[in-house]
């Protein structure tokens, strides 16, 4: 037979490791699981086989195809045995292995059996593992089963029917929605599970029918739920029906307030709560309205149960970013929690006062923050930190010691995150607060002495640099600029270099063994003695350094290239501004040097910064102001066409300009005078303003032409361009490469273009979105549900909705993991106007393949707020 | 147990309604005895040992003995509870409900003390591995709680015991007549301090029930 199990030791008492499974081996379990086949059954063996298996899996070991499916048909030869512990374990083992299709059809005459038995404990788990592993065919055949199963008068029965069909609503819609009568029925329940499994079921069913859910509560708030559980579940239907309600009715009391508020008398605790956490978070809760879930919150802050507390400083921490007026009655109990076992309850105390407490508490709290700084997560940290750098800034004259404890655990242990944070912080409150300057600059400077983060020190020295000479003792700083020149790196080197008064410090770095601080230490150097006045810097000489370049780098790098040493020194001012076509020149004659300032060739500019430049230097499109956006190029034409041509969207606040980078693939061509005739009629707010033509498109040589349009200002106008191309084509001599004189006016036709509401979006992440979707408050919030409509996948309806609204992903939830049937993603951006908006995402499969989304969008301006539903809304 | 097929629970913060992620119940240094996950925020075994490594670290030294803890964890509400070399933690999402999760935590943790007469530590857990695992199976299915009062949950698994009473490593009768007794024993103690008076008597009665299939079983060998 097989291999017993493993004997227990006599004295394994003293054994701390003993384990009935000690060098349990997976072969010799599957040996084992053919005690299944025996014809006289051991019951107890074959349970101890199953654990042992369950065991197995339950550590991570994993069973071939072959090997599963044989443990499987092994295991149905179990149903043959009357013994109910045996079987219990069987059901638990079926859902493990999880058998394809064509194998559950082995079981499933078994299940199906054990479905209609007498004993309610086989109906139950049947119906478990049955819709567990069916894959809906089976489903119509067993529904009459399921229907009666609801409303079954065992509990167990009933309860597990409904939890199935939770599960099977996903899968299979249409069959679930035909049990509502029964479902109803299990709402009345006087089980408590049941009657809690039924109202889920029941709200899944009828969720997207407002009508329905609105009825729902208004009849459940007024009869007896007796479920605690089914209570929570009712508060928070509740609040969805509040919230959407909310809009429409302005006037009088908000609807259903009272049925809260009475649950805060409810006598199950996780009722209480669930009722003050949903009174808190209604929108525009008025103090009257959140004074008694503040005052239960307040019982439960002194409970001897830590989740009671954690539960209630949490909720009270929120509250307290909107209404800390409201918090502050909860200060007495809220100091007691500061010393609490629980660090994340401690922490969260903490900075509930900060947010409620005056300015005579502070210096005690920060004492009993340091104690325990050490002990917590860095995220909770970066929470502490963010109080109290708002503190500092509401209570300046406690600059002091907040500075201190800033700069102390600054040199403490942690994270790049959190280290950025304090960083930051002081960087703010240097700025904001003067008489923390001095002290700030030089907790700084001792932490750049031994700082393992480059980008950190790069950023403290720079802001040394400006902040450094401004203060009563310049020198002071230097020293510690000094010592980083010898001690760090390149990028560090390089960055202390921007510090234009330190000239000794220059000659120094003229030794240096990198390219780069070499080059920078010699400029400055340069620039600083060239009128042999070392202090006294020149107006002209900052605009050179600091100011920004007004000629297209490309034209200079070229333009430097072709310079040859000689008397006269190079002159800045004989650079191009404008971008120039490259001549044939090189091709015609090589070895040739291209007589005067040749242009390069202008490759399409890569950052907005070049685009900027390069727009700035065209006359007629110099004043639209500041740039907002650039697209990324939208190709009009196809790949290897005669003429290939794509375009950059740059939008103004009030204008908006096409970039056409046209290039000619054919050699025997030279194209001149090409424009883009643009029909704007599908887009109604755009005007044509200006037009630049590209004088001449010589063979695979890129060029531009520009079109202009104004639009009304600061609105997200829209629309559809169609484009064609006119030019004058010359034909040229391959062999000598030049181009006849007579030219043919010709046309080419382009691909539409549009201009879309995310072309007014820019993508700009934040670091840590709760933090900035918490700061941002819900002020200006907008909150609304959609659906998609059928999608191949979550996946897909996610990025369809990131690109209609041409915001930045954060925190990696653009990816949507494989199966998923929910998901959040998080989004930000600005947009025009200078508008920081952050948006919630919040997908569900509703259906087979049906997409339901929620959308909650923050912003600065609730105008923004609205215009972001309306793209989705329209998109 | 590791799910191969994992479905969704059709939870969420969309439907709002209150879903586990996971349970586990890992010995003192960390190991698995009893894991039981249902999101697929943790798709591979891997993932799940990381997890798993991780909570362990950061719960270690707190005192969860007297009453559960709770932590925010990778952005979820962890709620744990330690007795002798045993670790019991339930996950939810970050909105969940810190109260209600910790009644799914205590349910399972009173039940499988029903269940094992009050002895928890690592030795008995293993011994008794089937009664845990039906334990959870009673608790959660799919991530939807299923039931939450220990005597209930309690009652469910009992009906197995009846003949696969002896633990793993004793297969012989010794134990097994003397299961029932004690079992009735413990439900008698725990059944005192329940409020519940019915519940108790219908607890009782289904002892006494095993007890006298079990003799006929005996008897009839």
């Amino acid at each position: 037979m097989a291999q017993p199990f493993l004997k227990k030791d006599d004295d394994h008492d003293d054994e701390a490791d003993y384990s009935p499974f000690l060098g349990i081996e997976k072969g010799a379990v599957l040996q084992e699981a053919r005690v299944f086949n025996d014809p006289q059954l051991d019951p107890r063996r074959c349970s101890q086989v199953i654990t042992k298996l369950l065991y197995l899996l339950n550590q991570g070991e994993t069973f071939t195809k072959v090997e599963a499916t044989e443990v499987f048909f092994a295991v149905t030869k179990l149903f043959q045995s009357r013994d109910l512990g045996l079987r219990r374990m069987v059901y638990v083992i079926i859902k493990e292995l999880s058998p394809s299709a064509d194998e559950v059809i082995i079981v499933t005459s078994s299940l199906m059996k054990d479905m209609t038995s007498k004993t309610d404990m086989y109906r139950a788990n049947a119906i478990r593992v049955l819709c567990r592993i069916t894959d809906g065919t089976l489903l119509t055949q067993i529904e009459r089963y399921l229907k009666q199963a609801i409303v079954d008068k065992n509990p167990v029965v009933a309860s597990a029917a409904l939890v199935s069909g939770i599960h099977l609503l996903q899968t299979n819609p249409e069959i679930v929605k035909r049990w509502s009568n029964e479902v109803q029925e299990a709402v009345q329940s006087r089980a408590a599970l049941v009657q809690f499994h039924a109202l889920a079921l029941l709200h899944q069913i009828r969720q997207n029918d407002r009508l329905a859910v609105n009825k729902l509560v208004s009849s459940l708030t007024r009869g007896s739920v007796r479920s605690p559980l089914a209570q929570c579940l009712l508060i928070r239907y509740t609040s969805q029906v509040i919230r959407e309600s909310a809009s429409n009715t302005q006037t009088g009391d908000r609807p259903f307030y009272d049925f809260l508020e009475g649950c805060l008398r409810h006598k199950a605790e996780m009722v209480i709560f669930e009722a003050a956490r949903a009174i808190t978070e209604l929108n525009g809760v008025t103090s009257r309205e959140l004074t008694p879930a503040i005052t239960v919150l307040q019982l439960f802050l002194s409970s001897t149960k830590p989740v009671l507390r954690f539960a209630a400083v949490r909720t009270l921490n929120k509250v307290a970013m909107t209404h800390p007026i409201a918090v502050t009655n909860c200060n007495i109990d809220m100091e007691s929690l500061i010393s609490d076992q629980n660090r994340s309850i401690a922490t969260l105390a903490i900075t509930t006062l900060l947010k409620t407490g005056n300015e005579s508490s502070v210096d005690r709290l920060m004492k009993q923050i340091t104690t325990f700084m050490s002990d917590i997560a860095d995220e909770f940290k970066i929470v502490v930190i963010e109080a109290i750098r708002s503190l500092c800034l509401k209570f300046p004259l406690k600059h002091r010691s907040l500075m201190n404890f800033l700069s102390n655990i600054l040199r403490e242990e942690g994270g790049f995150e959190y280290k950025k944070a304090i960083v930051d912080s002081i960087v703010i409150l240097i700025r904001d607060i003067p008489e923390a300057k001095e002290s700030g600059l030089l907790h700084l400077c001792e932490f750049i002495e031994d700082c393992e983060f480059t980008y950190l020190s790069t950023q403290i020295l720079h802001f040394l640099g400006i902040e450094g000479p401004k203060t009563s003792d310049p020198s002071k700083y230097i020293r510690y600029i000094y010592n980083r020149v010898h001690l760090e790196n390149a990028t560090v080197r390089a960055g202390i270099l921007l510090q234009p008064h330190i000239f000794v410090l220059l000659r120094r770095c003229l030794f240096d063994t990198d390219d780069e601080v070499r080059d920078r230490a010699t400029l400055y150097l340069n620039t600083l003695v060239a009128d042999g006045a070392v202090v006294e810097t020149g107006e002209d000489v900052k605009e050179f350094l600091f100011g920004s370049l007004d000629i297209p780098l490309v034209n200079l790098e070229r333009s430097l290239k072709n310079y040859e040493p000689s008397e006269e020194s190079f002159d800045i001012n004989s650079v191009p501004k404008e971008v120039k076509i490259q001549p044939l020149a090189e091709k015609k004659a090589p070895g040739k040097k291209p007589t005067g300032l040749g242009g390069p060739p202008p490759g399409p500019p890569s950052t907005i910064d070049a685009y900027e430049k390069l727009l700035s230097s065209i006359p007629e499109f110099s004043n639209f102001g500041k740039l907002f956006k650039s697209s990324a190029p939208v190709e009009l034409t196809e790949a290897e066409t005669e003429y290939a041509v794509n375009v950059v969207k740059h939008i103004f606040d009030g204008h908006v300009v096409f970039q056409y980078n046209c290039t000619n693939t054919i050699p025997e061509q030279l194209l001149e005078n090409v424009t883009v005739i643009v029909d704007a009629s599908e887009a109604e707010e755009f005007a044509e303003v200006a037009s630049k033509p590209l004088r001449s498109l010589p063979y695979d040589s890129p060029g531009q032409t520009f079109v202009a349009f104004e639009k009304p200002e600061g609105v997200p106008a829209v629309g559809k361009f169609s484009n064609m191309l006119r030019f004058i084509v010359k034909e040229v001599d391959p062999s000598t490469g030049e181009a006849e004189d007579d030219g043919v006016e010709d046309e080419y036709q382009l691909e539409e273009l549009e201009v879309v509401a995310a072309d007014y979006m820019l993508k700009v992440g934040v670091s840590n979105f709760r933090n900035a979707w918490e700061s941002m408050g819900p002020d200006c919030e907008r909150v609304d549900e959609y659906g998609l409509g059928p999608r191949e996948n979550l996946a897909e309806a996610v990025n369809a909705v990131i690109n209609l609204l041409g915001m930045q992903p954060c925190e990696g939830t653009e990816v949507v993991p494989s199966n998923s049937r929910s998901h959040t993603c998080l989004l930000s951006g600005v947009y025009i106007g200078n508008v920081k908006v952050l948006v919630r995402l919040q997908f569900g499969i509703d259906g087979p393949k049906d997409v339901a989304m929620k959308l909650a969008v923050r912003s600065e301006d609730e105008a923004v707020s609205d215009v972001i539903h309306e793209i989705v809304a329209s998109g | 147990m590791p799910d191969t097929k994992v479905r969704s629970t059709g939870c969420g913060s969309i439907n709002s309604c209150p879903a586990v992620k996971n349970i586990l119940i890992l010995d003192s240094d960390g190991k698995r005895v009893a894991v039981k996950y249902y999101s697929d925020e943790w798709p591979t075994n891997s993932a799940k040992l990381a997890f798993e490594k991780s909570l362990f670290g950061r719960t270690l030294k707190s005192n969860a003995r007297t009453e559960a803890e709770i932590t925010i964890f990778d952005s979820n509400i962890v709620i744990y509870k330690f007795v002798q070399d045993l670790h019991f933690f339930i996950t939810g999402g970050d909105d969940e409900n810190e109260l209600l999760l910790a009644t799914v935590l205590q349910g399972l943790f009173d039940a499988i003390a029903l269940r094992l007469r009050n002895t928890i530590d690592k030795r008995e857990a293993l011994e008794n591995l089937d009664v845990i695992f039906l334990c959870i199976d009673e608790v959660v299915d799919q991530g939807m709680i299923l039931e939450t009062d220990a005597n209930a949950i309690a009652g469910k698994v009992a009906i197995q015991n009846m003949d696969a009473s002896a633990t793993l490593s004793e297969q012989g009768g010794v134990k097994a007549t003397t299961y029932p007794c004690s079992c009735l024993g413990a439900v008698m103690g725990e059944g005192a301090k329940t409020p519940n008076f019915l519940k108790f008597l219908m607890t009782i009665s289904q002892a006494l029930a095993s007890a006298r299939e079990h003799l006929t079983k005996t008897l009839l060998k």
